[in-house]
């Protein structure tokens, strides 16, 4: 297959340049929009600097508990009003905690953008954190943590990032611990929201059927007057080593009929320059087709799983790269061996130039299907500006993918991957 | 060409029904084949055979084998997956519009021409297996699971669509074998397409790789009505953890009937809007249902609430699950979640309620509507149980009930006797916590 035979990409169809609109508003909110003229319907998304990494050790989970919180009722506004508003109207409005940003996405009619980013901009600005509420919010957080602990998977998953990311802001989980969700008071959130929530390091997207200037003008409206001069400024996160040797941990949860196994390292940063040689390597490895390598070894060759695939987990600090399978708790050791097997297979000898190319032509195929939602335009444009991709990156996205190679995928994978170095975590009954 | 709009079905003389809608929005093009088998077409010994065989279909065909037909749609960037439910299971494609082809293709192949060899059932088993103790580490998996066999006596929507573990340990490549052969056939499915092509092109196409397939007999059908269910049924499922799970279900009517709607519209004001959006779109919280209004921030009895009404050709269940609250019991849940079932018997719901639930069904469409993938969904899913014009007619039927026809339908299926009240009560709370 010649290089030709990939280009099937309407290249100027996908958002570029010249139809995304990327201002700073008034307080420095960066403002991305792209219109989509054939749609009936708006979606919103952003950023505020105020992620899980500004948790107190004490206090973990405080991040996760105040964006949980922040709609529980404004300055002029109660709990039910503001769902009251949302739900009237077909609209939805989620806030959510990651470790640097707290996320949030919307969806309404068109005709109801108004009213969306007017509850969006209260929640943001104006929450007061009503101490009933909260107390409701954190019976539900602790329900939650009393799920995830009978949760194989979760477990597996938090156990793996403590062992990982050792005296690294990475190694707590979001959701923080019951006695640390339960050491949290009313003035801890306030505190919380007064640090870090303003318009510094904040963005805001809108895609949906409007001119750019209205739209400019209803976020100014809403948002542009954000203020907050105690707003701390972003905090940035070390790097971390990969482990020095293998470190293997079993978490007991009794009675489960399934093993969930993680196994992996630290992974590329999103904005490390091979990041999409390891991207591409990692659809061979655990994704391309039914889940790559390790899906054909562990599931369809031996049976051992109904999943076996392999992640790459990257964003603005140290990533993580990956393999997660589901076994009967007999079958754990084997399916190990299995996946150790083709990472050392992996790290050995190149990719074949078929695998490539199949990967190559996979991921440049499904971006307009990853683009066909104002949603999916929407997640892209935040992508685009975190990681500082610039505004011709789907533009440019074709090239960067064809101009990978076998080579460049072995030392994406050498660079981080080592099957004598690695995190073994697993959560189920006792083995 | 709007949402919406009423799509004739063409017929091919094997009996196999087409259902193609032309969007030129995005260069993309979605294709479902439909069968009609579900787990409602099992008997005892060979439950989960439907979702097995649904398995084996990514086997490979004499003429592409397993590892070609992943790589081709992979190749193409699309997604492909296969679901299978109650009544139907289907499969799809979601690719670039000039890559479809391999897709249809692919398709039409293994409508018939599976390959069933003894080392991939077996590889599969453990896969299966391996599925369903994955859900098994759930506790809300074990809970349906007792809820349905309590709900059904007779009729085949007594089991889980996974299987008992015990008929995925003895069914046999012939079992799985006959089971494709008897309702893998043109006169059983329907091919639904939408997205980026020019119809009569299509049709051209379709016809081509469809017309030399032979049609099958009329599958048999197990039809075992459910008898009305003669006073309420209470389970305890017990396991580890330290939350109490609830699941309260009633025996309501199939998507047909002309009750179903006004069912929806209960449904949405008790528990939230339910949308048709199996492919993005999201969906709208439930915040200001009255459910959750009462249960969770009212009474804080319960930390979450949910409710579902799924559509499906027989009578099946209207079920309300909740997360019972630290603090408080299942009985203190099951009396506020009675209190407010009665007021809705009692007096009609408020036009503005009915209102917003039709509000919240229109936004749901226009979410749902800007995937391709979701519209080929609706083009086949309603007419697994109904017909297309089901979903077509679905925002003009949900606006049509009226706060009376509410009141009558949760006087008529909300009642104790025609319930099943599951609970899965973790060992370490005791019995007196119930």
């Amino acid at each position: 297959m010649t290089k030709q035979a990939f280009s099937s990409l309407k290249v100027n169809s996908l958002p570029g340049p010249d139809d995304i609109t990327r201002v700073q508003l008034k307080n420095g909110i960066t403002f991305l929009f792209r219109p989509n003229m054939n749609s009936m319907a708006v979606s919103i998304g952003g950023y505020v600097q105020a992620g899980s990494i500004y948790d107190p050790q004490e206090k973990l989970g405080l991040a996760d508990f105040t964006t949980s919180t922040l709609k529980r009722g404004t300055k002029t506004r109660s709990f039910q009003e503001i769902y009251d508003t949302l739900e009237s109207i077909g609209a939805s409005l989620g806030i959510g905690c990651g470790p640097h940003t707290a996320g949030f996405g919307g969806k309404a009619l068109a005709e109801d953008l108004p009213t969306l980013l007017e509850i969006l901009a209260d929640v943001l600005m104006n929450p007061t954190f009503p101490e009933e509420d909260i107390e409701r919010v954190r019976s539900q957080l602790l329900t939650g943590l009393d799920l995830r602990a009978q949760d194989t998977s979760s477990m597996a998953m938090l156990e793996f990032e403590k062992l990982l990311y050792q005296d690294h802001p990475y190694q707590n989980p979001s959701d923080g611990y019951i006695d640390t969700i339960q050491a949290i008071g009313v003035k801890d959130l306030a505190e919380f929201h007064q640090t870090h929530f303003g318009p510094e390091g904040t963005g805001l997207v809108i895609v949906g059927p409007y001119e750019p200037e209205h739209v400019i003008a209803l976020a100014e409206e809403h948002l542009g007057g954000w203020v907050n001069e105690n707003q701390a400024e972003a905090r940035q996160v070390p790097n971390m080593p990969s482990p020095e040797k293998t470190i293997m941990k079993h978490h007991v949860i009794e009675e489960k009929s399934q093993t969930d196994l993680v196994v992996g390292t630290i992974g590329p940063s999103r904005r490390w320059k091979g990041y999409h040689s390891a991207l591409l390597g990692n659809s061979v490895l655990g994704q391309f087709g039914m889940m790559g390598r390790i899906g054909e070894s562990v599931r369809n060759q031996a049976g051992l799983a109904y999943y076996a695939y392999s992640a790459l987990s990257s964003s603005i600090g140290p990533g993580q790269w990956m393999v997660s399978a589901g076994v009967a708790p007999e079958n754990r050791d084997k399916a190990l061996d299995l996946i150790k097997e083709e990472l050392k297979k992996f790290v050995a000898q190149p990719v074949s130039d078929e695998e490539l190319r199949d990967v190559q032509s996979s991921y440049i195929g499904k971006l307009p299907l990853s683009l066909e939602s104002n949603a999916g335009v929407a997640a892209a444009l935040i992508r685009m500006e975190t990681h500082q991709l610039g505004l011709d990156y789907l533009r440019n996205y074709e090239k960067m993918i064809l101009e990978i190679t076998p080579q460049s995928v072995l030392e994406a994978a050498r660079e981080f991957l080592d099957p004598d170095r690695l995190v073994i975590s697993s959560a189920g009954a006792e083995l | 060409m709007s949402l919406l709009e009423n799509i004739p079905s063409i017929y091919l003389e094997n009996g196999l029904e087409i259902k193609l809608k032309e969007i030129h929005s995005a260069p993309l093009i979605s294709s479902w084949v439909w069968y009609r088998v579900g787990s409602r077409d099992e008997i005892p010994g060979k439950h989960g055979i439907s979702h097995w065989v649904e398995h084996m279909q990514f086997k490979g065909t004499e003429k592409i084998s397993s590892d070609e037909m992943e790589k081709a749609v992979a190749r193409s960037g699309g997604v492909w997956n296969a679901f299978t439910y109650l009544d139907w299971t289907t499969y799809f494609e979601t690719m670039p519009a000039d890559k479809i082809d391999q897709a249809l293709e692919l398709e039409a192949d293994r409508m018939v021409n599976t390959t069933y060899d003894e080392k991939e059932v077996e590889s599969e088993r453990t896969v299966v297996i391996s599925e369903r103790q994955g859900r098994e580490n759930s506790p809300s998996f074990w809970l349906s699971e007792a809820l349905h066999n309590a709900a059904f006596r007779i009729h085949s929507y007594n089991h889980v669509i996974i299987g008992d573990q015990v008929d995925l340990e003895t069914l046999q490549k012939e079992d799985l074998e006959n089971h494709y052969k008897t309702y893998y056939a043109p006169n059983n499915a329907v091919v639904a397409i939408a997205g980026d092509f020019d119809k009569s092109k299509m049709l051209e196409r379709i016809t081509e790789l469809y017309q030399d397939i032979p049609a099958g007999n009329d599958p048999p059908r197990v039809n075992r009505p459910e008898n009305p269910q003669r006073g309420e049924h209470r389970l305890t499922v017990e396991g580890p953890g330290e939350t109490i799970l609830g699941d309260v279900a009633y025996h309501t009517p199939s998507a047909s009937e002309p009750d179903f709607f006004p069912l929806l519209i209960l449904d949405s004001i008790l528990s939230g809007p339910q949308g048709l959006n199996m492919f993005g779109g999201g969906g709208i919280s439930n915040k200001t249902s009255r459910l959750y209004k009462r249960m969770v921030e009212e009474k804080e009895v319960v930390v979450d609430i949910h409710g579902g009404l799924p559509a499906t050709i027989d009578p099946y269940l209207y079920s309300l699950n909740f997360i019972v609250h630290p603090n408080s019991t299942t009985d203190d849940a099951l009396k506020i979640l009675d209190e407010e079932i009665q007021r809705l018997q009692d007096t009609p719901a408020k036009a503005a309620e009915l209102q917003r639930a039709v509000k919240q069904t229109q936004a749901l469409f226009a979410y749902g509507g800007e995937s391709i993938t979701n519209q080929a969904f609706w083009l086949g899913f309603s007419e697994m149980f109904d017909s297309y014009e089901w979903v077509t007619g679905y925002l003009d039927n949900i606006a049509a009930v009226t706060p009376d026809d509410v009141q009558r339908v949760a006087q008529q299926y909300l009642q104790p006797k025609n319930r099943i009240v599951g609970i899965y009560h973790p060992h370490k709370k005791g019995n007196n916590n119930q």
